[in-house]
């Protein structure tokens, strides 16, 4: 779900204890560093795999910032998450390199082996597909991150035992 | 004695196997008793052949390329720490084609070396430009870099020396230097191979920039995607660090520069330099107004350089070679070398550092082979996704700034990306729209907007209303001319070379599709 289509009259869902404390920590780390909102925004996704919109205020108040500022610089940027993401995260590269060597389908397969477009985790919570506009690796294309892991030379057949070898029981 | 053998740790190595050929390599090596020394270099920029595994022998480096981890126990067999032959073998590193008819400047020391071994880039000319720069006035190091017709390497071409002027004279005791390494073109890879395979080039050239405007401060803004690049450049840059090469008093002068990575969050328009700023300072990155220039008020309303990263790396040569000597590599006002990244659809994919001159027709198949797929080349398109599609007919053009712009193209970041016949350049045209409005900022009218109804214009001229090409090229006048920055103002280059060139593409029906 993007940010977007939370619905602004609902209670925000509480942060818990355990991500408070994250969020105070990763405050602490960087509240002192030039334009630290950033820096900021990256300790909280990477401790807890997204940014949940429960933490806004708490950044806004240290920052002294209003909190639609600080969700307009999360909504902005793509690689800032506001729900959970699946098990697993496909980051499939949709540019042009990638494009000619394939690209396009591997995302009709994923579509259709896993139900879910860009911006969808599958139905069993499994994988999360996302999209990227280059990673760098056009000369070993076509490219994802598989759980931020960088992946070249993609097939249907590799994407999925890709998926399946990372898949925990 | 123990053979040193050479594993990339590029992230294109690496996203190909580079990390599992290198342990099976160790396994192997310990279960026949042979005594190796696995070292992790940078990528030569040869990407077909990656995992390019090399091996010191008395006779050089010996090249084996592409290896896989099947084939490792074979490589042993025939003996390949002694150089044997072997179906892989390449020879002798130096000695491969692409990489021979190369002019290496910038890209020189790629490969070589890990990326963050300073005792190696120390041994090989690195900090000869800074020690130089430190003896000389800022003022002459700011014409040194004029003088040597450096021109912007991130794509708008702008002097460099003229740039570093504008900023040493503006006023303010802090200023700022800023690599943008947000390095977000399809087909574009350099930044990266520098980053991962010679950080130190980047430092010393941004210490250099520091000195000759008076910065005392710099970031790097790095792109997301590149967690490799990170990782190198911390760890250069805490080396750098531990060796006085950054902090107080620089060189044991009076001079100090302290420099931080920064990282991206995923946002194109954040490669525009004022965006570029916004996002460093924590906003949106919205582009600004200009002027004032970045240079006058830029990073916290301070003076601020921002370069792009090949630019940066390029001048410690220019201060340890001397101006002369790089303005003598290249052609009319495209003076030095272009790293030309030649990426998709293409045999011999990789980077290619060449003076500026050569004909396209000469890169795409002297040098690249034509297609990976083994069909016809249809189309190329040059300097990323905002790049001008060309057809056959372009491609005796030079690749330089003067002749690529008298074909209607741009060279931008030099990122050369090939599609085959199976292309549907109709289908790029709209790709570029939906690109533009997935990454534009907002900001301005004609880019935010302008892109959503350019992929409904397309969309309705596929389907067969032929009236929409009138609209469609109404539309792209307007981003053209009416937007903010780059983004929008050169979306239209891919949008309309695709229907000059390839009309045909957008006169189909959906049933003749």
């Amino acid at each position: 779900m993007s940010p977007e289509t939370l619905p602004l009259h609902a209670p925000l869902p509480p942060l818990g204890e355990s991500q408070r404390a994250t969020v105070d920590a990763a405050i602490a780390a960087h509240q002192s560093c030039e334009g630290p909102l950033l820096p900021i925004l990256h300790a909280v996704q990477e401790a807890l795999g997204y940014v949940p919109p429960a933490c806004l205020p708490r950044i806004a108040h240290a920052l002294n910032l209003s909190r639609a500022e600080v969700h307009g610089v999360v909504s902005f940027y793509h690689h800032f998450r506001s729900t959970p993401p699946g098990r697993q995260v496909l980051a499939l590269c949709r540019a042009e390199a990638c494009q000619s060597v394939g690209a396009r389908a591997l995302e009709t397969h994923i579509r259709s082996r896993w139900g879910i477009d860009f911006g969808e985790t599958s139905a069993d919570g499994a994988v999360t597909l996302e999209a990227v506009y280059c990673l760098g690796n056009c000369a070993c294309g076509p490219s994802a991150f598989i759980d931020g892991k960088l992946v070249g030379r993609l097939t249907p057949e590799r994407i999925d035992a890709l998926l399946a070898s990372r898949e925990r029981p | 004695m123990s053979v040193t053998v050479y594993v990339p740790r590029d992230a294109s190595a690496v996203s190909v196997g580079a990390d599992e050929v290198a342990s099976a390599i160790a396994r192997e090596a310990a279960r026949r008793g042979e005594s190796i020394r696995l070292r992790r270099n940078g990528s030569r920029g040869l990407a077909w052949l990656e995992p390019l595994v090399e091996v010191e022998t008395p006779q050089g480096r010996l090249a084996y390329g592409p290896v896989a981890t099947a084939d490792v126990p074979a490589l042993f067999d025939a003996g390949f720490l002694s150089g044997a032959a072997h179906t892989l073998a390449l020879g002798p590193v130096d000695a491969i084609p692409a990489l021979r008819r190369q002019q290496r400047v910038t890209a020189a020391r790629l490969g070589q070396d890990e990326g963050d071994n300073l005792a190696a880039y120390v041994a090989t000319g690195g900090y000869a430009g800074l020690r130089r720069a430190l003896a000389m006035s800022p003022v002459d190091v700011v014409a040194e870099v004029t003088g040597s017709g450096l021109r912007g390497r991130g794509g708008a071409a702008f002097p460099t020396g003229i740039k570093w002027k504008t900023c040493a004279e503006a006023a303010g005791t802090q200023k700022y230097i800023v690599a943008n390494a947000d390095e977000g073109d399809s087909g574009t890879f350099a930044d990266r191979l520098l980053m991962e395979g010679d950080p130190y080039s980047l430092i010393e050239g941004m210490t250099i920039a520091a000195y000759a405007v008076g910065a005392s401060r710099g970031y790097i803004y790095l792109r997301i995607e590149y967690p490799h690049a990170q990782q190198m450049l911390l760890s250069a840059l805490a080396h750098a660090r531990a060796a006085g090469w950054l902090g107080p008093s620089i060189g044991g002068t009076d001079f100090g520069f302290e420099l931080e990575v920064r990282m991206a969050a995923g946002a194109y328009v954040c490669g525009e330099e004022t965006a570029l700023l916004e996002s460093l300072e924590g906003k949106r990155g919205q582009v600004r107004f200009k002027p004032p220039l970045p240079a006058h008020v830029g990073l916290f309303g301070k003076p601020t350089v921002v370069n792009n990263v090949v630019t940066l790396a390029t001048v410690p040569w220019i201060l340890a070679n001397g101006a002369t000597a790089y303005r003598e590599l290249g052609t009319g006002n495209s003076r030095g070398t272009a790293l030309l990244q030649l990426a998709g659809n293409i045999r011999h994919g990789g980077l290619y550092e060449v003076p500026f001159g050569m004909s396209l027709r000469e890169l795409l198949y002297d040098i690249g082979g034509g297609t990976l797929s083994g069909r016809p080349i249809r189309a190329v398109q040059i300097g990323g996704p905002l790049g001008a599609y060309l057809a056959e007919k372009h491609f005796d053009t030079a690749l330089d700034y003067e002749s690529l712009a008298a074909n209607g193209g741009l060279l931008g970041h030099g990122g050369i990306v090939v599609f085959d016949d199976s292309v549907d350049m109709a289908e790029q045209a709209r790709f570029a729209m939906e690109f533009c409005a997935a990454e534009s900022c907002g900001k301005c009218t004609p880019c935010r907007i302008g892109s959503v109804r350019g992929m409904e214009v397309i969309d309705r001229l596929r389907a067969g209303d032929v009236a929409q090409e009138t609209l469609l090229r109404d539309l792209c006048d307007t981003l053209l001319n009416g937007s903010l920055c780059a983004l929008g103002g050169m979306t239209p280059y891919p949008v309309l070379s695709a229907l000059d060139h390839f009309p045909d593409d957008f006169r189909r029906t959906e049933t003749s599709r």
